[in-house]
């Protein structure tokens, strides 16, 4: 089963060696980071968690989105998944990897990463995080491969994977949960501190990983000839667009309750995000392109994300699934964690910007994750095919 | 009971150093050794800021900062962060991104972002208010931590054990008073020929890159019965600038100054119950 990844035709030898260059500069430059310390990063006193920390926190909810493909089809059997569903859990892998990448580049001490374990702090919400993070990864490993080895010899999965699938679910929404606890339990930082990070978090999830996996399953039906069924992306598009929608609405209410209350700790977050805050005669809105673009991108991905099942058309259902991606990307990936640092506990407003070096770890581990990703499906593709046409003769 | 007698002597020689009578010190160790069993003095629910919640028994240490006397002592806060920066090695660097700091001077503004006036004073307006750790009784940074390599000790005081911490920076994001620092690079480096800690003090270690660090109260000091560095410097400039002592103990200095003058603490609405408090 393993081995159908060492098999493929030129542009897919292409693209692995060019994921192979990506992770390698990504490494160089994190040798660098290694040996100089994470002052090679843009973070200072102030803003003292960047890049990293955001892409892992949107990159949690692309591994829960995978839910939204599990419980319709293990709990509803929702048959016209049956193609698409693997492809969520083995996403979910490659994102959780991506996950543990980004805490490991982000530590000041990584070679200490296990004091977690040897030191476990029960009343920490890290602790609670590596619990669930790795306990997710377990899952989908162990019911992607089962699951995709059954199919291989032909059988239906064993009975003893059920348990670990019906697990998988609340599984996928604890680890967005816990990860939006991180946030929402500090006392001192009033943009986290709203009970509906987490309803938040999960709505993002829901919107982002099913139109990552339409994005990428659309890619293969150009290039692999594995075509997921066009009754599967008709549902996914009623998922995507509906937790869009309500993770727009969540926005609004964040908006909603800094304006109209006028409580500076919960305004000027949203001034920065999205307006530009001003401070001593000086306006800060290094973030604002982008979480304009983020909405425009949003909204406007939304009305071409239904236009494109009335049509039918693949191509607008790409383009709409990768403008939302990009757009909740930039509101989750880039806004929720940096803009939580502005202005900062002593009130006063440091923008970041980060550096090559860390720019450079962030293509790296994204890499990382699309070369895990494309192994992982390649083995889904020719084991599909290979039991499909085995029942073609039979 | 040995170890609460020396606790109590302690106590009894930080009291008297701290401006207050002799007798005084003597009366609450005679009174700890004679009723509580626990050997510590009652606890003394006035101590606290906002609501006047019942403080926990145990020594807490804690401070009252006199800012009318610094400001009417210019120089002396810089005096002070001089004698914190330079015992427990805190780097210099070139970078305002690289920074570090333990004990340092804000706006009004900045410090005390709750508290606002139409007019303001020549102290609120133009004086400068020092901060650092405050040493909470309900700290969110120790909740964070991962790795408990910072903690609570027996003595109210948050410490941080530097051979523990991960460099997760939880703890910076979940302190409501910006208090904590990291080592972005190695503090024990150099810039053109400069080197960050300008002379190494031995009696404390340096840090290495990636971890926080953080004021400690001087924990040291007081383990030896010596007040904090800051409270010694800014005692020598203007007596009683800085009044530290047991907020648990009725008969402290600290309690004593908190009874009879109006103090605020920074953001006690985060619920953290500072130990620093502020007679502006």
């Amino acid at each position: 089963m393993v081995d159908k990844i060492l098999k493929g035709n030129g542009l897919y030898w292409a693209w692995v060696v060019m994921l192979l260059g990506v992770m390698s500069a990504g490494a160089l430059a994190y040798v660098a980071q290694f040996n100089y310390g994470l002052g090679a990063t843009g973070m200072s006193r102030d803003v003292s968690w960047g890049l990293y920390i955001s892409q892992f926190t949107f990159l949690v909810g692309v591994a829960a989105g995978g839910l939204m493909l599990v419980l319709p089809y293990y709990i509803h059997h929702y048959k016209a998944f049956s193609r698409i569903t693997i492809l969520g859990e083995f996403m979910a892998i490659a994102a959780i990897v991506m996950c543990l990448l980004f805490i490991m580049a982000d530590l000041g001490q990584p070679m200490r990463a296990l004091n977690v374990v040897f030191h476990a702090q029960p009343g920490s919400m890290l602790f609670y995080d590596m619990i669930v993070l790795n306990g997710y990864l377990f899952l989908n490993l162990l019911c992607g491969f089962v699951i995709l080895h059954a199919e291989y010899k032909g059988i239906k999965y064993p009975t003893w994977l059920k348990p670990f699938i019906y697990l998988s679910i609340p599984w996928a929404i604890s680890i967005h949960t816990v990860t939006a606890f991180l946030y929402c339990g500090l006392p001192g930082r009033h943009f986290w501190l709203t009970a509906i990070l987490a309803p938040r978090f999960l709505a993002s999830a829901f919107a982002a990983g099913p139109s990552l996996l339409l994005v990428i399953a659309l890619i293969m039906k150009q290039t692999a000839n594995f075509d997921v069924g066009q009754t599967a992306k008709d549902k996914l598009v009623t998922i995507i667009g509906y937790a869009t929608i309500v993770n727009f609405f969540f926005v609004i209410c964040e908006v909603f309750v800094g304006y109209y209350s006028q409580i500076p700790g919960h305004l000027h977050t949203i001034q920065y995000l999205y307006v530009g805050l001003t401070h001593h005669g000086e306006t800060y809105n290094n973030l604002v392109p982008f979480m304009q673009a983020s909405n425009i991108l949003g909204l406007t991905g939304l009305g071409v994300l239904f236009y494109s099942r009335k049509l039918q058309s693949d191509g607008y259902l790409a383009l709409a699934c990768s403008m939302i991606f990009i757009a909740l990307w930039i509101d989750k990936g880039l806004g929720l964690v940096l803009g939580g640092f502005v202005p900062t506990p002593l009130e006063h407003i440091v923008e970041y910007y980060p550096t090559l070096i860390e720019v450079l770890i962030v293509a790296g581990v994204w890499g990382t994750g699309a070369f895990v990703l494309t192994l992982l499906y390649k083995m889904v593709v020719a084991v599909k095919r290979h039991s499909e046409s085995n029942l073609e003769i039979t | 009971m040995d170890n609460n007698r020396r606790k109590f002597l302690k106590l009894a020689g930080l009291t008297a150093v701290a401006g207050v009578a002799a007798p005084v010190a003597l009366n609450s160790l005679a009174q700890a050794s004679g009723g509580h069993g626990g050997g510590h003095a009652a606890p003394a629910a006035e101590a606290h800021g906002g609501h006047g919640e019942a403080a926990p028994t145990g020594v807490r240490w804690g401070m009252v900062i006199d800012t009318t006397k610094f400001n009417a002592t210019p120089g002396l806060a810089e005096k002070c962060m001089d004698a914190c920066h330079g015992y427990h090695n805190v780097p210099h660097f070139p970078v305002k991104k690289d920074e570090i700091k333990w004990l340092w001077t804000e706006k009004f503004e900045n410090a005390f972002p709750e508290h606002t006036q139409n007019k303001r004073n020549d102290l609120t307006a133009n004086g400068n208010f020092l901060v650092s750790c405050n040493h909470c009784d309900n700290p969110p940074c120790v909740k964070a931590c991962p790795t408990r390599a910072t903690f609570k000790n027996s003595e109210g005081i948050i410490v941080m054990d530097f051979h523990r911490c991960i460099g997760c920076r939880f703890c910076m994001a979940a302190c409501p008073y910006g208090a904590r620092s990291f080592n972005w690079r190695s503090p024990r480096g150099s810039h053109d020929g400069v080197p960050f800690i300008k002379e190494i003090n031995p009696r404390f270690p340096t840090r290495m890159r990636g971890v926080v660090e953080k004021c400690n109260f001087c924990a040291g000091h007081l383990k030896r019965g010596e007040l904090p560095l800051c409270v010694q410097t800014a005692n020598k400039g203007a007596e009683g600038a800085m009044v530290f002592g047991d907020l648990n103990d009725p008969n402290s200095a600290v309690s004593k100054v908190l009874r009879k003058r109006f103090t605020i603490q920074r953001k006690p609405s985060a619920g953290t119950k500072p130990s620093l408090f502020y007679i502006v």
